[in-house]
């Protein structure tokens, strides 16, 4: 059976573990939407005082809120395995048991969990999206979407890489969670508001070394028709989200590099 | 050499492990300082293993044993030496290898523990590549040796210890590895459910000509099974052989229990054996067989008093291996 | 009571606190998180400080909100003791009822050692970076500034006070409400975005809208971070100040009553079930 094949039954498996406690799955996913809910509502009370932001309406910055909201709910339910492997593999001893089945461990861990609840705060994102299309007026045409698209598959890379990154750092520090927090949350709160908005140092940050506006910003800009004020060409904008890509890459190599570091310490 | 299943050659681990310690200014100070400190878990292990043998793995905590199956099931990288099992060397060749053995640990599971165990199973054949018409063979055939009919559509979780391990065994075999490591298949497990795992475990050697490498702290899981022990103590093989080898080296001597039909005598005076305990109504003897055998003492005691009974015991086994332990200056 | 008879709850609080000092890796780990938050906060509440409108605090007071608030962001109850819910998990929490000890009392001396041994970590660099490095290296205008004046300290310092006790009162609430619901999702779920909103940790409570000011006031989280917070920037001076200390006071006793009162019947509950 091939990796794609194996993954849907992993898939199928994970969903039927989860619908054995129903009650459960509603109360996570139902407190995902209050809890991103009330953050983002937050963030509408303080336009509702300063009216905006360098310039930025509240529409606009619901677009970038969108959009990086829904990449990570999609990063956080389908890398669940990865993001408590330190806690749950790692800690107990258990990630020899994956090491012990003929397959790759990042189809194991992907494969550990399609964590269901995540529909919460997916839910949410899209919400504030649809707000923002209508606050914004974007039109039904192909390019628009297509790019929105795009940053959504690139950001769900990035923070798919993030999440690996924790996962590799656990082979060497028991509390590699809080780190990859400052990214994973620290990165919606970071890409929630344009760019322009940072000073020099986290804009470059935040464009080479963990490219969150590259999956947000720089697109959803070019979408909004706004000419970038950091300086990136108008026609590169709507490629950014491919370093998305990039970084899950890097991430995965690194993994190799902490699979081999686990198998001969035995940490 | 084709009928080596396993061949382990001066294998050697050595980790590091950080030291912690007590009070509130260490504490603090190891935030800025770490001592490590360098324990050799194994120390140049040699043995080999022919295909179809059952080994015992025996040893205290801490004194290699894990280490030396981490090995060996291609989990852990040594720090020196050599190993093949089936011709591959298991670390270098990890998914190759791991889909040729097969591996229970006792205190971890491998089925999913929110579904029904039929579906892991399922899984299981998938994640293994086996052949649909293979599975069905072989499944069937497990079910029915280790009669999981009626526990197949149950959740792991609802499972007994018992019912669960004979679940991890199938699940472990689905493959049909030739090469099975089995980390106290046993323990926790009711005195039922261990005659069901030992006597499975003994006909999928003997008739199958799996090979087994099984550890455990249950003595009697290695005298129902085990031809060969291996004894590791302090990451370096203390003894390597049967276990009547095993217990002449460590303690040799065997034991008779006399039942007296009245008072027992207040002593016995009989060349080579020795009072070890006295009740109401008997005695048990030591002695060394090289020094005299049953037959001499059984029938001086006999014909010197009025016996009821006579009871010829070896010490239990983990007496024996206790007694080897101290011998060797390792903790039980 | 005599010092004999204080002496478990001392004990159990000075084990926690060296166990969790221990978690170094956590430590700095939660250091890096916080000043990566704070910058991005700054920063945006910079931006928004720049627009036209007219703000209820200064860009000065609204930066030391932000520091401060990162400083002593693990006082909050963010989530009940892990360990407690592990113990109701597995059924151990019966056992709790064995120790010859004041049941309440005893965990609420666990929460001051969580309330305490990890923030004093995770604060004192924080300041020390923010408060005397950023401001040597020139960078003062972002980092924090020094207090309002002699009596600003005083206060400061009776409402952190205040803040440990009403943050302990609060931990110990959930866990007694973890061992009331058997289970520590519920209460996690819904503890932490209220915490964070409503202590003023997501965005200082004197930015919200005008018309939530005095319900804002008057909610027990407000004890948690923003009343100490306003009071070091002078942000909050005189009877005003004094006021908050007095709602931080009033709620801890609250609390603590309500959670006694809670501990009562779900012990009992655990005793008609057998744990």
């Amino acid at each position: 059976m091939n990796a794609i094949r194996l993954y849907g039954r992993y898939v199928g498996v994970s969903l039927r573990s989860q619908m054995q406690y129903p009650a459960s799955f509603l109360l996570t996913s139902a407190g995902a939407f209050a809890a991103t809910g009330v953050d983002f509502l937050a963030t509408w009370a303080l336009f509702a005082r300063f009216r905006q932001v360098a310039g930025w309406h509240f529409g606009e910055v619901a677009l970038f809120y969108s959009v990086i909201g829904v990449s990570f709910a999609l990063a956080d339910g389908l890398t669940r395995g990865f993001d408590i492997f330190g806690d749950q593999f790692v800690r107990t001893g258990d990630f020899d048991r994956l090491l012990v089945r003929p397959r790759s461990t990042v189809l194991q861990l992907l494969g550990y969990e399609l964590r269901a609840t995540r529909i919460g705060r997916l839910a949410q994102a899209l919400v504030v999206g649809v707000v923002a299309i209508r606050l914004t007026g974007i039109t039904w045409h192909l390019a628009p979407w297509a790019t929105l698209l795009f940053a959504v598959a690139g950001g769900t890379a990035l923070f798919s890489g993030i999440l690996v990154l924790q996962a590799t750092l656990a082979f060497w520090t028991v509390e590699s969670l809080e780190i990859a927090n400052t990214l994973t949350y620290g990165g919606v709160e970071a890409a929630q508001y344009p760019l322009d908005l940072y000073a020099r140092w986290f804009r470059n940050f935040l464009t080479f070394v963990v490219p969150l506006g590259c999956v947000s910003y720089f697109p959803v800009a070019a979408v909004l028709g706004k000419a970038d004020r950091t300086g990136v060409p108008a026609q590169l904008l709507q490629l950014t989200p491919a370093l998305g890509f990039v970084f899950l890459g890097v991430a995965l190599w690194l993994w190799r590099y902490g699979v081999r570091h686990y198998t001969s310490t035995g940490s | 050499m084709s009928d080596s299943a396993i061949i382990v050659d001066r294998l050697t681990k050595t980790f590091r492990v950080a030291e912690r310690r007590p009070g509130a200014w260490n504490a603090l100070a190891g935030l800025v300082r770490r001592h490590y400190r360098e324990v050799r878990a194994i120390d140049d292990i040699s043995f080999r293993l022919a295909e179809g043998e059952l080994l015992g793995f025996v040893g205290p905590n801490g004194a290699g044993k894990s280490t030396t199956i981490k090995i060996l099931c291609g989990i852990l990288e040594p720090t020196a030496g050599q190993c093949t099992v089936g011709g591959i060397v298991p670390w270098r060749e990890r998914v190759r290898h791991v889909a040729r053995i097969g591996a229970v640990f006792g205190q971890r599971t491998q089925l999913w523990w929110d579904l029904p165990v039929i579906e892991s199973f399922a899984l299981l054949r998938d994640i293994y590549r086996v052949p649909p018409e293979r599975y069905r063979q072989t499944s069937d055939e497990l079910i029915a040796r280790l009669d999981l009919g009626r526990l197949l559509a149950t959740p792991v979780r609802q499972l007994s210890l018992g019912q669960r391990m004979r679940c991890e065994i199938a699940a472990s075999l689905l493959h049909e590895p030739r090469v099975l490591f089995l980390d106290e298949p046993t323990i926790g497990l009711d005195a039922v459910a261990k005659l069901a795992v030992r006597d499975f475990v003994k006909t999928l050697n003997r008739e199958h000509g799996v090979t087994v490498i099984l550890t455990t702290h249950d003595m009697h899981d290695i005298e129902a099974l085990a031809e060969r022990v291996i004894v590791i103590g302090k990451g370096v093989i203390l003894a390597d052989g049967s276990l009547a080898s095993l217990r002449r080296g460590a303690l040799a001597e065997r034991r008779l229990r006399v039942h007296f039909a009245g008072e027992p005598p207040a002593t016995i005076e009989l060349p080579g054996a020795a009072v070890r305990q006295r009740e109401a109504r008997s005695i048990e003897l030591a002695f060394d067989p090289r020094l005299t055998s049953a037959h001499r003492l059984i029938a001086s005691v006999a014909s010197e008093f009025e016996v009821e009974d006579i009871h010829l015991e070896e010490p239990p086994i983990e007496e024996v291996i206790a007694r080897f332990y101290a011998q060797h200056e390792v903790d039980g | 009571m005599t010092a004999s008879a204080l002496r478990p709850y001392h004990a159990v609080f000075r084990a926690r606190f060296q166990l969790l000092l221990q978690y170094r890796a956590a430590a700095i780990a939660g250091f890096g998180t916080q000043c990566w938050w704070g910058t991005i906060k700054v920063m945006i509440f910079s931006a928004f400080l720049a627009g036209p409108v007219a703000s209820p605090m200064t860009l000065r007071e609204t930066i030391d909100y932000i520091w401060l608030g990162q400083a002593f962001l693990m006082l909050l109850p963010w989530s009940a003791d892990p360990e407690l819910a592990r113990m109701v998990r597995s059924g151990d929490i019966a056992y709790e009822r064995l120790r010859p000890v004041d049941g309440y009392a005893y965990w609420y001396a666990r929460a001051v050692a969580r309330r305490t041994a990890t923030p004093l970590l995770r604060a004192m660099p924080m300041v020390l970076l923010t408060g005397v490095v950023l401001p040597s290296l020139g960078y003062g205008r972002w980092g924090l500034g020094p207090p309002a004046g002699i009596a600003a300290v005083l206060l400061f310092i009776a409402s952190m006070a205040l803040v440990v006790a009403l943050a302990s009162a609060f931990s110990t609430l959930l866990d007694v409400l973890v061992v009331m619901t058997l289970s520590e999702r519920g209460v996690n779920i819904l503890v932490a975005p209220l915490a964070i909103v409503f202590s003023g940790s997501l965005i200082p409570l004197p930015l919200l809208p005008e018309w939530l000011q005095p319900f804002m006031q008057y909610q027990p989280f407000a004890g948690l971070l923003d009343s100490p917070l306003r009071i070091y920037s002078g942000h909050l001076g005189g009877w005003s100040a004094v006021g908050a200390l007095g709602r931080q006071a009033v709620w801890t006793v609250l609390l603590v009553a309500l959670g006694r009162a809670i501990m009562r019947r779900a012990m009992a509950r655990l005793q008609t079930q057998g744990g």
